[in-house]
């Protein structure tokens, strides 16, 4: 019970100030968005145009005085932007936005429509989010499980010709995912035309859910081939290098000589001290992984949020644009938040709680 | 400093690592000299006169290697050198040009263009021509018949339809093969031997007619060409001084901040060292790489805002975390208790005593995060927010990609920027891992 309390104080300080870097990140990105108010005297013109237009072709004002059409217009005009909240000044114009970006009330997209003809964004984004997450849960998963046990094989092995090729192959992962991406595309793709080029299914799509689920593994063999690519050998070194540290502690030596399995000896005593390190650098790892969809969506256009993004930023599609820094946002914090709660799980000094406090 | 170089000696792949990221600094100190940034600037522009003369989407020569097949080169046949005959009367005369094209390729050319150009034409005025192609075997085609021309005129053979209506195949299949053979383009070869080209004008009596004949290759330089027929050495050179700059600015950039903040953040702890934690636990969510394509799209693509802006994302990362736990032990050293003793000031004690003591730590860190940069910057370009001037490799990449080249089988577009990027990576990488091991003996024994 002492230890649940700790880990939910632990966790609370940790979610609000997680919390509060994404209302700094949707901040920046409104700024920016916004090119500090530029954007919206743009849109403001837009709403002028499009109802000096509605007004002087409405054959019913044909007929009026021009000082009474140029009323008119600007009475309308007047009404729409305190409808969309633009008669407002900048601060509060922004902190509106501010609160309905963090809130989620994402408003409607100017240009972009999802696949149901719907402009509300977050039906959009809503629409992306699960092929993002399944390539990126997928190729997260294999990298952490694969890259943990062959850093622990490799230890074991310390020295071994198989270990010391892995080592050498750590520079490898300087290369990001999407860059492997195009070496996997032009040697399965287009020389051996054995996988497809991108997309996330066949077109058309197959109706049959086993045809469907068939063709989605095979348009994911090479995004996630590549940014497993990306990611493993950096891992496997490092991680392999805190085993190593971890295995030559006294405790180990001691456990050895009492005859435990190496098995056991594994599990207590060498892989539960390591996996604080460890997932501190998967978090640094899957945090990279995130940003990094959106050029490897790209490469392979694959219709996610990255690609989705893009779009949208080619389109100068605010709303959208801010949608989906705000998800960014919330999905960077939820990952990091998740890998905290797991590190309290598993860092006895966590648990103890005044660990914390005490130490450097 | 020569113990550490004998150290990294030991290491092969280091050894290989400063020999890539030598031959690279000496590549781009070679094109900044030869070819400069303005001059480059204008060479990349599609519109560039130079480029007219080259093929579209051309493989490199190298290409010869791996066929066996002769692949035909650019020929460029000037119709100033030709056989010339004038017969004069009165005010006007006829010209006859005699153009050799020698052709002793495997494969048929890719395009072949007529430029003609002329001198002494009133302008307004116009210039019949007629012009005749010859192929080794004796045969005639007509090309064009008392055709009427301006000052000038562009030709482009392969498209003329009148050809394709002929003799079904495109122009250049038509012109270097038996014009008795009727088969598809595919399955015919190219005649080898001596081709003529005979162009009769008539021309006001001090005019001159000039202009060129170009056979398009299907092999140019040492680097192909894209789309808009520019060689690709020229991206390919410009793209290493680009890379390197951005890599090295950028780690000097952001690991030198990251170090001094988080000296002077350790040092004088209290709230300053919080504020710098907080801001790095905030800091680490913050997705750069959309705040980069938004100001990218936004404000502005150049090169050097969006350095700054990537420098400025990145001095509150990882490394302040990793800096502090080094230097709050550091600031414990006696060495420090005895400056502080003789009264050393907090600016001298942290500049002259904390941050030197430290410096082979953050060397491989610094060699470690440029191949990041280098790779950032490529990523930007591939998704078309790369300098809009500048010539790079991820910009060669991104063309290549928009142009399907890897689907239509052009894969020395992609081939050889991605290779220019991998060694710049690997190199950068091999020594910032070796350093690692000289510089913290702890992993050395692992």
């Amino acid at each position: 019970m002492r230890n649940f309390l700790r880990v939910a104080r632990y966790s609370v300080v940790k979610a609000l100030l997680l919390g509060f870097a994404v209302v700094v990140a949707v901040f920046i990105t409104i700024l920016i968005v916004n090119m500090g108010g530029r954007l919206d005297n743009i849109r403001k013109q837009e709403i002028l145009n499009q109802v000096s237009l509605q007004i002087t072709t409405n054959p019913a004002n044909q007929e009026l005085p021009a000082s009474e059409i140029r009323r008119m217009i600007e009475e309308q005009a007047r009404l729409e932007y305190r409808r969309l909240g633009l008669d407002k000044p900048f601060l509060v114009r922004t902190a509106a936005y501010l609160t309905n970006a963090i809130t989620l009330n994402l408003g409607r997209s100017e240009n972009l429509l999802s696949d149901t003809m719907s402009r509300e964004v977050r039906r959009i984004i809503l629409e992306r989010l699960p092929s993002t997450l399944v390539l990126f849960g997928t190729s997260s998963i294999l990298l952490f499980f694969t890259a943990v046990f062959l850093a622990l094989g490799l230890s074991r092995h310390y020295g071994s010709w198989f270990d010391r090729l892995v080592v050498s192959l750590a520079p490898t992962s300087t290369a990001p995912g999407w860059f492997y991406g195009i070496f996997l595309i032009l040697i399965f793709a287009a020389v051996l035309r054995i996988l497809p080029f991108g997309g996330m299914v066949d077109a058309p799509p197959p109706k049959e859910t086993g045809a469907y689920v068939l063709s989605l593994l095979k348009h994911m063999i090479l995004p996630v081939l590549s940014m497993f690519i990306g990611g493993l050998a950096a891992s496997v070194y490092s991680w392999r290098t805190f085993f190593l540290i971890y295995s030559s502690e006294d405790y180990v030596e001691l456990a050895k000589a009492k005859g435990l399995s190496s098995r056991a000896i594994e599990r207590r005593y060498i892989l539960r001290p390591t996996l604080p390190p460890i997932i501190t650098s998967f978090t640094l790892m899957v945090i990279g992984m995130w940003l990094g969809a959106i050029i490897l969506e790209s490469v392979f256009n694959w219709p996610g949020m990255g690609s989705l993004y893009i779009t949208a930023v080619n389109l100068s599609d605010t709303p959208t644009v801010v949608g989906i820094n705000v998800i960014y946002g919330y999905l960077l914090a939820g990952s990091v938040f998740f890998l905290d709660f797991v590190y309290a799980l598993v860092d006895p000094r966590v648990r103890v709680g005044a660990g914390e406090k005490k130490g450097v | 400093m020569g113990r550490t170089l004998r150290e990294i000696g030991r290491y092969p792949s280091a050894v290989f690592g400063v020999f890539i990221i030598g031959s690279l600094m000496g590549l781009a100190i070679y094109t900044v000299i030869t070819i400069p940034y303005s001059r480059a600037i204008d060479l990349w522009r599609a519109t560039n006169p130079a480029w007219t003369v080259n093929p579209r989407n051309a493989w490199p020569i190298w290409l010869d290697f791996f066929t066996p097949k002769k692949l035909p080169r650019t020929i460029l046949a000037d119709l100033g050198n030709a056989e010339v005959r004038e017969e004069a009367s009165g005010d006007r005369k006829k010209v006859e040009l005699v153009v050799p094209v020698e052709f002793t390729y495997d494969d048929f050319p890719s395009e072949i263009t007529l430029f003609l150009r002329t001198t002494g034409v009133a302008s307004g005025t116009r210039v019949r021509y007629s012009a005749v192609w010859e192929n080794p075997l004796g045969q005639r085609i007509e090309l064009a018949a008392n055709r009427s021309m301006r000052g000038s005129e562009d030709y482009y053979i392969s498209q003329d339809p009148k050809l394709m209506a002929e003799f079904g195949v495109p122009g250049e299949y038509a012109l270097f093969s038996d014009v008795t053979v009727r088969i598809p383009a595919a399955q015919r070869a190219a005649l080898k031997g001596t081709y003529r080209l005979r162009i009769q004008a008539d021309l006001p009596k001090e005019a001159q007619l000039g202009g060129q004949l170009v056979v398009y290759g299907r092999v140019h330089g040492w680097a192909g060409t894209d789309h808009q027929r520019r060689d690709l050495t020229v991206a390919l050179m410009w793209g290493a001084p680009v890379a390197l700059a951005f890599g090295l600015l950028a780690a000097l950039g952001s690991v030198l901040s990251t170090f001094v903040l988080a000296g002077v953040g350790t040092w004088f702890g209290g709230w300053v060292d919080g504020l710098f934690q907080r801001l790095t636990e905030i800091n680490m969510i913050i997705p750069m790489l959309p705040i980069l394509i938004m100001i990218g799209q936004f404000y502005s693509r150049s090169l050097w805002l969006m350095l700054g802006v990537v420098i400025a994302l990145s001095i509150f990362t990882g490394g302040m975390k990793t800096y502090r736990a080094m230097f709050l032990q550091a600031k414990e050293a006696s060495y420090i208790e005895a400056a502080r003793a003789y009264g050393a000031g907090n600016a001298r004690l942290i500049f002259r005593y904390l941050l030197p003591k430290m410096i082979p730590v953050i060397l491989p860190t610094l060699i470690m995060v440029i191949p990041g940069y280098v790779f950032l910057e490529a990523a930007l370009s591939v998704i078309g927010l790369g300098d809009p001037l500048l010539p790079t490799w991820g910009k060669i990449i991104s063309d290549a990609r928009t142009a399907d080249a890897l689907y239509k089988g052009y894969y020395y577009w992609v081939i050889e920027p991605a290779i220019f990027l991998m060694l710049t990576g690997f190199g950068f990488a091999m020594v910032g891992y070796a350093l690692d091991r000289v510089f913290n003996p702890k992993l050395r024994t692992l």
